[in-house]
């Protein structure tokens, strides 16, 4: 499966094998009794100046894959490969948070929230200013002050709103003000977890075409995590589909909408609603049931309990992703003869 | 506000002038601030809106379910079958609770008691309401939650609300509202807070159970456009505490008459259509409540005003046949429909 992740010029990120394991512990004695396998060994890259888009449905361990990179929750196994400014690459899995400390300067998170990812009893000017703080202290009151105000203008606000407090914005506003937080160290890599879709309709496109001017001027990549298709397939280069902890489709962003591979893939996105009432979709596939718990995950192929296709091997082994096409890489025994 | 109607259709609701106030610390905020609009029965309408518009206020003041303090519903009209439930005593309208209009909520933990069984809540109602006898009503229940398609519905009948996934529970859910076979269903964002595949199973079993129980018409409240237009007849699109524009869903979507709509068409990504490079947007922020502009409620963020616009509010104008629309930009094209009222 090198090409999906394996060491190639020009990726500024790349995980390979990703797992990240939670103990479920039960009884009086918390004696360990199983496992969630929240992510189950996720390979994938990420290119300087690209959006990957990483969609699923809840329980499917996007958000798990991004706190992991960000080492916010310890790793299972795996690696995650960045490359920093300095062009050193790093396996950010065996570090601790001291040796994490100067590459947060490089990778920064976005929230879904705006409503609780900002500290209320701040202002808007000490919020942006806090990872100055951390990884730029030599700077002096004043450059601080002009830095603030820059990241401010940057995202559309006004300098002078630096003293002003969350609650005196509206959502879209303090989305806003938590990209300039995400911007203030001069990142190489952005994770964006659902940063729109606590938004309005109305709002959303302002801040999606935001998050583009600045990967434009800046030459950011991002890690867009999100649910919502329509949106992800917009902003991304390439899309990534997970379901219950594994990657089961990746490849670009047009191509994985219009032609989907993988029988979840095409569930998903024949799911999706369009404001279009004049469509007639006859070909609309219903997935049937619910995602299986994480606990309870079925053996070999995850999604075989659900799936259309599903054959007996589909039990007996997980499948890889292969390429299918170029670029394109889908992991089912059926569709795309993994394995078999 | 009707004039031309659709031939042969029955009007169920008449919603005239409804305001709902609240009191925000000592100022009034005008949730819903003059809404006219009604639904024929046995249809499916959608009403859009971003958060504040005043949509699930809508929603609420038709149920009489506006906690007091600090609403209050200042005044209006809603008339439901002949009756206006806005005159009704608290007992007359509890009886037309659940029985003759259910509602179904974003959230179904809220709605649901944790501490019952959900038999117990889906008996109460039909013992309640249909008089019927412990058994006949079990007998009921186990029937609806078989249509929703809960599986092994007779033993799932004495499970609690958290044994269920957000799905099952939307479900259970939608299997209380129908088992009344009410005239009108309030589905108030009955899917925002389900995943994409769940969404379009609930969306379908919806529609699926309205051929099946009957006449049942359907309120659906959403902010999603993409699901209207999969699932209604008609929209009504509200901003500001006021209905903007109303159509038949085809005509809507492809012919937007008010600057707001057709924002908010343009702002969404169509993974169907040619990729633009940027997304068009509606400048500016929603106003708070408090804070909506004397003239249009639009015209802060509106492409097209005019000096006009500030100052006067436009009227709601039937601008063709069964299309609506309130904007002094937008002129009534020459048909026997005319101005509403």
């Amino acid at each position: 499966m090198s090409g999906v992740s394996g060491k190639s010029q020009g990726n500024i990120l790349d995980v390979q094998d990703l797992k990240i394991h939670y103990p479920v512990h039960a009884g009086v004695f918390l004696r360990k009794v199983g496992e969630v396998k929240a992510v189950d060994g996720v390979s994938f890259s990420v290119k300087a100046g690209e959006t990957l888009g990483l969609v699923g449905e809840s329980g499917c361990g996007k958000t798990t894959v991004g706190k992991g990179i960000m080492r916010l929750i310890n790793v299972t196994s795996g690696r995650v490969d960045f490359t920093t400014k300095a062009g050193k690459t790093v396996d950010l899995v065996p570090l601790d948070r001291g040796g994490m400390r100067p590459l947060r300067s490089e990778i920064q998170m976005i929230y879904q929230d705006p409503f609780s990812s900002l500290n209320p009893r701040w202002s808007v000017g000490d919020i942006i200013s806090e990872p100055l703080d951390v990884h730029m202290p030599g700077l002096s009151a004043g450059e601080r002050a002009d830095k603030v105000a820059w990241l401010l203008e940057k995202v559309g606000l006004r300098g002078e709103q630096a003293h002003r407090y969350p609650h005196e914005f509206s959502g879209g506003q303090r989305q806003r003000v938590g990209i300039a937080r995400a911007l203030a160290t001069a990142p190489r890599l952005v994770l964006a977890d659902e940063p729109v879709s606590a938004l309005d309709v109305s709002i959303q496109a302002q801040v999606i075409n935001l998050m583009q001017d600045l990967q434009e001027e800046f030459g950011l990549s991002y890690i867009f995590i999100a649910h919502g298709l329509s949106v992800v397939e917009h902003i991304s280069h390439r899309i990534a589909v997970m379901y219950l902890g594994n990657l089961v489709e990746i490849g670009p962003a047009r191509e994985v909408y219009a032609e989907p591979i993988h029988p979840y893939t095409r569930a998903l996105i024949s799911a999706v609603p369009l404001p279009d009432p004049s469509l007639k979709r006859p070909d609309r596939q219903r997935l049937q049931g619910e995602v299986p718990s994480p606990l309870a995950k079925p053996s070999g192929c995850p999604f075989r309990t659900r799936c259309p296709q599903a054959i007996a091997s589909c039990a007996e082994q997980t499948p890889p992703l292969v390429e299918v096409s170029p670029s394109r890489f889908v992991a089912c025994l059926v569709v795309a003869g993994a394995g078999g | 506000m009707a004039t031309t109607e659709a031939i042969g259709r029955k009007k169920l609701l008449e919603v005239e002038d409804l305001r709902t106030y609240f009191d925000v610390e000592g100022r009034t905020a005008k949730a819903v601030d003059g809404v006219d609009f009604f639904m024929y029965e046995n249809e499916v309408l959608g009403l859009v809106g971003e958060s504040g518009s005043g949509k699930s206020v809508t929603a609420l003041s038709i149920m009489r379910l506006i906690p007091n303090p600090p609403g209050w519903i200042e005044r209006g009209a809603v008339r439901f079958r002949g009756k206006d439930l806005m005159r009704l005593t608290y007992d007359e309208m509890r009886e037309i609770r659940g029985k003759d209009i259910s509602m179904i909520f974003q959230e179904p933990m809220t709605a649901l008691n944790p501490v019952f069984s959900i038999g117990f809540q889906l008996t109460e109602a039909l013992q309640h309401h249909k008089a019927m006898s412990k058994r006949q009503a079990c007998e009921r229940a186990i029937e609806m939650l078989e249509l929703v398609g809960i599986p092994d519905a007779a033993r799932r009948l004495w499970s609690y609300p958290h044994e269920f996934s957000g799905g099952m529970r939307q479900r259970v859910m939608i299997a209380m509202a129908l088992s009344l076979t009410p005239h009108l269903l309030i589905a108030d964002e009955p899917t925002t807070a389900l995943d994409v595949t769940i969404q379009a199973q609930i969306l379908e079993l919806m529609l699926d159970l309205k051929q099946k129980t009957g006449d049942t018409a359907i309120l659906l409240i959403t902010h999603d456009l993409a699901v209207v237009a999969e699932s209604c007849e008609r929209v009504a699109v509200m901003y500001g505490g006021k209905i903007q524009e109303v159509a038949p869903v085809e005509r809507l979507f492809a012919r937007p008459a008010h600057p707001y709509t057709r924002g908010l068409l343009t702002s969404l990504p169509r993974p169907d259509r040619e990729r633009q490079a940027r997304l068009q947007t509606i400048p500016g922020i929603v106003p708070s409540i408090l804070d909506f502009p004397a003239g249009c409620k639009f015209w802060t963020r509106c492409p097209v005003k005019e000096a006009v616009c500030e100052t006067v509010e436009p009227e709601l104008v039937e601008v063709e046949p069964s299309h609506w629309c309130r904007c002094h930009l937008v002129q009534p094209t020459a048909t026997p429909g005319g101005r509403s009222k």
